[in-house]
């Protein structure tokens, strides 16, 4: 029995025999072509990029799909590098000058950068070779026209072991055949250990000779919570992991049991778990995880990577989209909320002292009744293909939920001028984030449809604190009791003038905070879809009496760290 | 067709690496403009992500950047944006 420290990279514990994964080497001769065979072997370059970026493409796809979007974003820089200039023309330049094969002189150019790069004390960089070695690979791939032997179909489930994983590699493995993995390098936040986490794998990466002491065959446990790699177990051991292991699983297991069941509590009262997204390609991972409906559907990436400014049309397309996928369903659309820690570069924004207090989200909208008004028409005309509703970010008072309001109505009137149609009774809500908002919450709620409480902006601007500060973050705690208190008078108010309430910041998928929203009498969750299972099982296990008994007890705390100790505990003893 | 040239100082807390540098590149090739940068003796393509990242400029470092087209100025005035802010993105 041997035991190999590493880092722990996705929690999680999986017993299985090793499968060593070789570092993928190409053998590429030198050979001389002749000025003829220039343009061929330039051509060959193209198609082979053209090829490479046809695949990352695709997987970038299906990862978007399978895992969301901040997974998908990694391939990103993959194509960075794909579509860099001065990587294709210093290939070309150099074909052209030495007059050998492409493949050759790609592999040279490659290695050029790579040891550039590794000469440079810097975490990121490092992370980047291991991008421009996978792109690389891909490429070379192509240009020699092999196909890499996949980790997407083995035979049996194992444990890969292997130097390190590219992104491609780790994107290529399935939770069927893979039971977990174990790499030499590697951090916790790298690319490999990121998708390692999504796609629920436990993973040890950093375990530096793991290689080398690990043989093909060996039986393994991986503790990716710990961040160990036992190597051939004894009995006992293997005994006390197995145990182990059964439990963690039933709990996954257990969770998503409820995926597909109604949010109801053991008393009856029926929850709504919804959903947040950015892409419309984002709703098959929505209705993979039992998700109901879109409590939030951000809308700013319309704007980001253009140059001119998105058309109704692209909007309304969208919206269309999510809104008939998701039917019959409710979606709600957040409008445009660009500012604070959002920019984009088709507007002149002035530099701001504190964006954060400054021109955004529905200030600069109503500045803008051209490019929000669009957006509105886009929303209205989309209505008719779903269940489509909307909601306004940062509104600080009710004038400006009026003056919002009068702007829709322009809408609503240029459309019926038109005669087209759309849903007259579309529900439009208010976004509670700024703490004068939660404290008219009363007044709001006697023109809105709805609330969604934007937690993490409401947290930081009701404690005073820049989360991404890290010198004050320790302060943002959305268990302090002033949070609870306003989140208690938003809730009460609505209720007061009988509207619905949901949240959708990060607070509204924490299962010890959810309880305490639920007892306070929040209507709607919305998370990232993976939660979701979670969230409804935890639902389906409380009545919402006892909630209500867990938030009254929670209000009555005086610091934060205690709220959260307590309600830990008690879904400690929930979910037992 | 303008060439616009004007020296920077790296404000952003992490240089211009990660992130920033992936922004500038993803910006820089929103332009028509030929764009270089440069830092001490180094010059390197504004659109290629690997010249980016080979310049190395840490936090106040100072670089040149140089557009060379007709939308040389908004380019410049673009890039100028995310070298000097302060803030991650």
């Amino acid at each position: 029995m041997n035991q190999i420290k590493g880092i722990a990279a996705a929690s999680g514990i999986s017993i299985g025999i090793a499968y060593k994964v070789g570092k993928e080497e190409f053998i590429i001769p030198r050979e001389a072509i002749s000025d003829q065979e220039i343009a061929v072997q330039i051509q060959l370059f193209e198609e082979a990029l053209i090829k490479t970026r046809r695949e990352i493409i695709e997987l970038q796809k299906r990862i978007g799909a399978e895992m969301g979007q901040e997974e998908a974003q990694i391939f990103d820089a993959h194509l960075l590098v794909l579509e860099d200039r001065m990587l294709i023309e210093e290939v070309i330049s150099r074909l052209k000058k030495d007059k050998l094969n492409v493949a050759f002189i790609f592999q040279e150019v490659l290695k050029k950068y790579v040891s550039v790069f590794a000469k440079i004390e810097d975490e990121y960089l490092k992370e980047r070779i291991a991008d421009i070695n996978d792109v690389g690979k891909r490429i070379l791939r192509n240009l020699l026209g092999k196909e890499r032997k996949g980790l997407g179909d083995l035979k049996e489930r194992v444990i890969v072991v292997a130097h390190d994983l590219s992104p491609s590699d780790t994107a290529a493995m399935h939770k069927n055949n893979v039971a977990g993995f174990v790499t030499d390098i590697g951090g916790k936040t790298s690319h490999t250990a990121i998708m390692a986490k999504s796609l629920e794998i436990p993973a040890v990466v950093g375990a530096e000779d793991a290689t080398l002491k690990i043989n093909q065959g060996d039986m393994l446990i991986v503790d990716g919570t710990l961040g160990i790699i036992i190597v051939n177990p004894d009995e006992a051991t293997l005994e006390s992991y197995h145990g182990e292991e059964i439990k963690l699983k039933g709990v996954t297991e257990k969770f998503l049991s409820a995926k597909d069941l109604p949010a109801v509590t053991l008393d009856g009262n029926k929850i709504e778990i919804n959903a947040n997204i950015e892409f419309p390609d984002e709703v098959p991972a929505v209705k993979l995880h039992g998700g109901e409906g879109i409590g939030l559907y951000r809308t700013e990436f319309f704007y980001m990577n253009r140059k001119d400014l998105p058309t109704e049309e692209d909007h309304y397309q969208a919206y269309k989209y999510v809104a008939e996928e998701m039917s019959p369903y409710p979606v709600i659309i957040r409008t445009l909320d660009l500012g604070g820690d959002k920019f984009l570069s088709q507007f002149e924004i002035p530099h701001e002292m504190h964006p954060f207090l400054g021109w955004r989200a529905i200030r600069f909208c109503l500045a803008r009744p051209d490019i929000f008004k669009l957006q509105l028409r886009a929303i209205l005309r989309a209505s008719v293909h779903g269940n489509l509703r909307l909601m306004y970010p940062m509104i600080s008072g009710i004038e400006e939920l009026r003056q919002a309001n009068k702007i829709l109505e322009e809408a609503k009137n240029e459309l019926r001028a038109k005669g087209i149609l759309f849903d007259e009774d579309i529900q439009v809500g208010a976004m509670i984030e700024v703490p004068s908002a939660a404290m008219t919450a009363d007044i709001l709620a006697k023109e809105a449809d709805f609330f969604s409480i934007g937690s993490n902006d409401l947290i930081q601007y009701a404690l005073a604190v820049d989360r991404a500060n890290e010198k004050v973050a320790y302060l943002y705690e959305p268990t302090h009791p002033a949070v609870l208190r306003l989140i208690k008078h938003i809730i009460d108010a609505a209720h007061n003038a009988d509207i619905n309430v949901g949240m959708c910041g990060e607070m509204a998928g924490e299962p010890g905070l959810a309880l305490i929203l639920l007892g306070l009498g929040l209507d709607e969750f919305s998370m990232p879809p993976q939660v979701i299972p979670e969230l409804k099982f935890l639902i389906r296990s409380v009545t919402l009496k006892e909630a209500q008994s867990i938030a009254n007890e929670a209000l009555e705390f005086s610091t934060g760290s205690k709220v959260e100790e307590f309600a830990q505990a008690k879904l400690r003893e929930i979910l037992k | 067709m303008s060439v616009i040239r004007k020296q920077l100082t790296v404000k952003n807390r992490q240089g211009l690496h990660a992130r920033p540098a992936a922004l500038f590149v993803q910006v820089a090739n929103k332009f028509d403009s030929r764009i270089t940068v440069k830092r001490d003796e180094e010059e390197v393509n504004g659109k290629s992500i690997m010249g980016i990242l080979m310049l190395g400029a840490e936090k106040d470092s100072i670089i040149i950047i140089e557009a060379e087209g007709d939308d040389a100025h908004l380019a410049v005035q673009e890039l100028e944006k995310i070298v000097t802010s302060e803030e991650d993105r």
